[in-house]
C-alpha cells in the first residue's frame, strides 16, 4: 500500500517561496513522474514527502496519515539519490543491508533479504565489492537495492540516471520501469528529462516555478496540454510557436505546431520558407524553416525529401493539430 | 615527461636540491653517531677520546632513561587521546551552521599559534599557579585548597598544556574532513533509518578514519619531542617525574655537560621514534591505502 496526498504544501526557504501549495494524489501502485526544468521545485517538492525537508504548510498524507510532522525514517519510504550516495566503507551487503541492520533485523532475515535484492538486481557476484570497485550501473544498481530491500510503501526516485551515458541510462530506465511494475509498489521520480518522464511515467506531473502546471498520462500532456509551458516542455522537438499573422489567422495570440504535425513540401499552398539548417537522420529528416513572414519553425518529415539548406519549401500544419494559446499562455479549446 | 631528454633533464634540475636534501640530513646524523663513540666533555674540552658503544651503555642502565622513556609513551598517549576525542567533538560542534564561524573557527585554531614557551609560561602563570592562578581562585572560591599542579600531579598538567595546543590542529583537521562528507550520504542514512548516533558511529567515523590517521601521525612525530612546555614549567622534575627523551638529552649535554652521552641519547631517541613509527605505520597504516 502507498497513497500519497498532498494537501496545500508549501516550502519557503527565507524569503523565497519555492512551492506556494500543491495539492496532488499519487495512486497506489503507480509511476508518477515529476518533471521541469531546473528550479522548478520538483527535487524539493520530492525532498518534502521524504522527510528530508521540513514543509512550511500544508499536510502529506501516506496511506491516510498525515505524516508532515515525521522523521523521514517512520514515513516508510526509500529514495534513490542522484549521487547514488553509497556508503563507500561498507560493500555491496553492508550497504543494501544498513537499513535493515537499523531496524534491528535478525542478521539471518538481512542475509536472505540482501541476497534476494542482489538477485533481482544481478548484483550476486558483487555482493562482497565496495563501493568504488563498481561501475556507474553498479553502483546505480545498489542504490536501487538499497531502496528495494527494506519493502518501503513508495520508492523516492531524484534524478538518478543523470550521471550515467545514454546508452546505459535508456538500459536503467527499462529496468526500473520493469522493476517498479513487478513490485507494484509505488514511485516517484523526478527529472528535467522529458524523454524519461514520457517512456517511464503512468502519470506526468509538470512543474513550473513550484506550481503544478498540469497531471496526466504521458499521451494526455502531449494530446491536450493545457498551456504554453506544457506544450513546450513535452514532446521532442520542442513544439513550434507562431505569433503575428500565422496566429492571427487561427485567431489566437499564439499558436503552436509540433514538428510531427507538418508536411513539408516544395510547392502548393502553405507556410512559405527556406530550409536555413536540415538534419538527416536518416529515419527522420528535420528541417529548421525560416519562414518569409518572420520566425523559426521545425518540421520533421519522415524519410528523404532531398531538401537541403537554400532550398524553397512550404510547410502545411495539419488543422487539426494547431493548439490555440491565449495572451496569458492558457490553452483554448478548439 | 615522457621523453628520454626531457626525463635526464628533470634529474638534472632536480639534483641540487636532493643533494642539499641528503646531505642537509646526513652530516648532523654521522656527527652525532660519531660523537656519541667519544668521551666528550664540555668542561674538558680537547681531550675527547673514543670508548666505543660505552655511552650507549651508560644512557641505556641509566634509571632515568627508563622513567623517562615511561613518562614519553604517557605524554604522547594521553595527548593523542585527548586530542582526538576532543578533535572529533569540537569538529562537531564546528560542522553546525552558527551564526560567524569563520570567527569561531580562526579562535579555535588560535592556540595552535601561541609559540610553545609562552603558552607554557601563560598556563603555569595565569591559570595553574598555586597562589596567584585562575584554577587556584575557582578551588577558593568554593572553599577547597588550591591544587598545585607541578607538584602534585606534574606530568598530568604539561599533558594538559600539550593538549591544548594539539587539539585546535585536530579540530582543524576533523572539521575539514567532515566537511567533505557527501550531505546524500547522511541524507541516505537517514533515510534509511539511523539515527544521529548511527550515524555518527556508521557513516561519519568510518569517513573520518582517515584523517585520524593523519592526525595520529603528525602529532606522534612533534609529541615525541615536547621539550619547550617541560623546561618552561617543571624542568623535567620533581625528581624524573615530567623527564622525557628528548629533555633528558638535553639534561645529558647541557646540566652535565656530556656531550658524548647526549649523543648517544639523541640516537637511542632517533631509534625509538623509528619503532613507534614502525608500529604506527603497521597497525594504522593501512587506513592510507587506496
Amino acid at each position: 500500500m502507498g497513497k500519497i496526498q498532498l494537501q496545500g504544501v508549501r516550502k519557503v526557504f527565507g524569503q523565497v517561496t519555492v512551492i506556494p501549495g500543491v495539492d496532488l494524489t499519487v495512486d497506489d501502485g503507480s509511476f508518477v513522474v515529476f518533471v521541469g526544468p531546473s528550479g522548478c521545485g520538483k527535487s524539493t517538492l520530492l525532498r518534502l514527502i521524504a522527510g528530508l525537508e521540513d514543509v512550511s504548510g500544508g499536510h502529506i498524507f501516506i496511506d491516510g496519515r498525515d505524516v508532515a510532522g515525521l522523521p523521514a525514517a517512520q514515513r516508510g519510504l526509500s529514495m534513490v539519490f542522484q549521487s547514488y550516495a553509497l556508503y563507500p566503507h561498507m560493500t555491496v551487503r553492508g550497504n543494501i543491508g544498513f537499513g535493515l541492520k537499523m531496524a534491528g533485523t535478525p542478521k539471518a532475515e538481512i542475509a536472505r533479504k540482501v541476497e534476494a535484492a542482489a538477485a533481482t538486481l544481478n548484483l550476486t557476484p558483487y555482493l562482497e565489492r565496495k563501493p568504488g570497485q563498481l561501475s556507474g550501473g553498479q553502483r546505480q544498481r545498489v542504490a536501487i537495492g538499497r531502496a528495494i530491500v527494506r519493502e518501503p510503501k513508495a520508492f523516492l526516485f531524484d534524478e538518478p540516471l543523470s550521471n550515467l551515458d545514454a546508452a546505459l541510462r535508456v538500459q536503467m530506465r527499462l529496468e526500473i520501469s520493469r522493476l517498479q511494475k513487478d513490485l507494484g509498489t509505488t514511485a516517484i521520480y523526478v527529472t528535467h528529462d522529458q524523454v524519461e518522464a514520457m517512456t517511464m511515467a503512468d502519470r506526468i506531473v509538470v512543474l513550473n516555478q513550484g506550481n503544478v502546471e498540469q497531471v496526466g498520462s504521458p499521451i494526455e500532456l502531449y494530446e491536450r496540454p493545457n498551456s504554453l509551458f506544457v506544450a513546450g516542455f513535452i514532446g521532442s522537438p520542442q513544439m513550434n510557436f507562431l505569433k503575428g499573422a500565422y496566429a492571427a489567422a487561427h485567431g489566437a495570440p499564439t499558436i503552436g505546431v509540433r514538428p510531427e504535425h507538418m508536411r513539408a513540401a516544395r510547392g502548393g499552398e502553405g507556410w512559405k520558407g527556406v530550409v536555413a539548417v536540415a538534419e538527416h537522420l536518416g529515419s527522420d529528416t528535420f528541417l529548421h524553416v525560416d519562414l518569409a513572414e518572420g520566425g523559426i519553425v521545425t518540421a520533421r518529415v519522415i524519410g528523404e525529401l532531398g531538401l537541403s539548406a537554400g532550398d524553397a519549401v512550404v510547410l502545411s500544419p495539419d488543422p487539426a493539430r494547431i493548439y490555440r494559446f491565449d495572451a496569458d499562455g492558457k490553452a483554448v479549446a478548439k | 615527461m615522457s621523453t628520454r631528454q626531457t626525463r635526464t633533464a628533470g634529474r638534472l634540475l632536480v639534483a641540487p636540491s636532493v643533494v642539499l636534501l641528503f646531505v642537509w640530513m646526513i652530516v648532523p646524523l654521522v656527527m652525532t653517531l660519531y660523537f656519541s663513540t667519544l668521551r666528550y666533555s664540555l668542561l674538558d674540552p680537547g681531550s675527547e677520546v673514543y670508548v666505543g658503544l660505552e655511552n650507549y651503555r651508560y644512557f641505556l642502565t641509566d634509571p632515568a632513561f627508563f622513567a623517562s622513556l615511561v613518562n614519553t609513551l604517557v605524554l604522547v598517549g594521553s595527548v593523542l587521546a585527548i586530542s582526538i576525542v576532543g578533535g572529533i567533538f569540537f569538529a562537531l560542534l564546528l560542522d553546525q551552521p552558527v551564526w560567524g564561524l569563520p570567527i569561531i573557527r580562526l579562535m579555535v585554531i588560535a592556540p595552535f599559534f601561541v609559540m610553545p614557551t609562552v603558552s607554557a609560561l601563560i598556563w603555569k602563570n595565569l591559570f595553574m599557579h598555586p597562589v596567584s592562578g585562575l584554577f587556584a581562585w575557582i578551588a577558593r572560591s568554593f572553599g577547597f585548597t588550591p591544587v598545585d599542579w607541578f607538584a602534585e600531579m606534574p606530568l598530568f598538567a604539561i599533558i594538559v598544556i600539550v593538549a591544548w595546543q594539539w587539539l585546535p590542529f585536530a579540530t582543524l583537521i576533523l572539521l575539514t574532513a567532515l566537511q567533505s562528507l557527501d550531505g546524500e550520504q547522511k541524507e541516505a542514512a537517514e533515510m534509511d533509518g539511523a539515527g544521529p548516533v548511527s550515524t555518527f558511529i556508521w557513516i561519519v567515523l568510518p569517513h573520518l578514519a582517515r584523517p585520524i590517521t593523519v592526525v595520529i601521525l603528525i602529532e606522534t612525530i612533534f609529541l615525541l619531542t615536547v621539550f619547550a612546555e617541560i623546561l618552561v614549567t617543571t624542568g623535567g622534575g620533581p625528581g624524573l617525574q615530567t623527564t622525557n627523551i628528548a629533555f633528558l638529552v638535553y639534561a645529558q649535554a647541557l646540566l652535565q655537560y656530556d656531550v658524548g652521552g647526549a649523543s648517544a641519547g639523541g640516537i637511542v631517541a632517533v631509534v625509538l621514534a623509528n619503532i613507534v613509527a614502525f608500529f604506527l605505520v603497521r597497525l594504522i597504516g593501512k587506513n592510507l591505502e587506496a
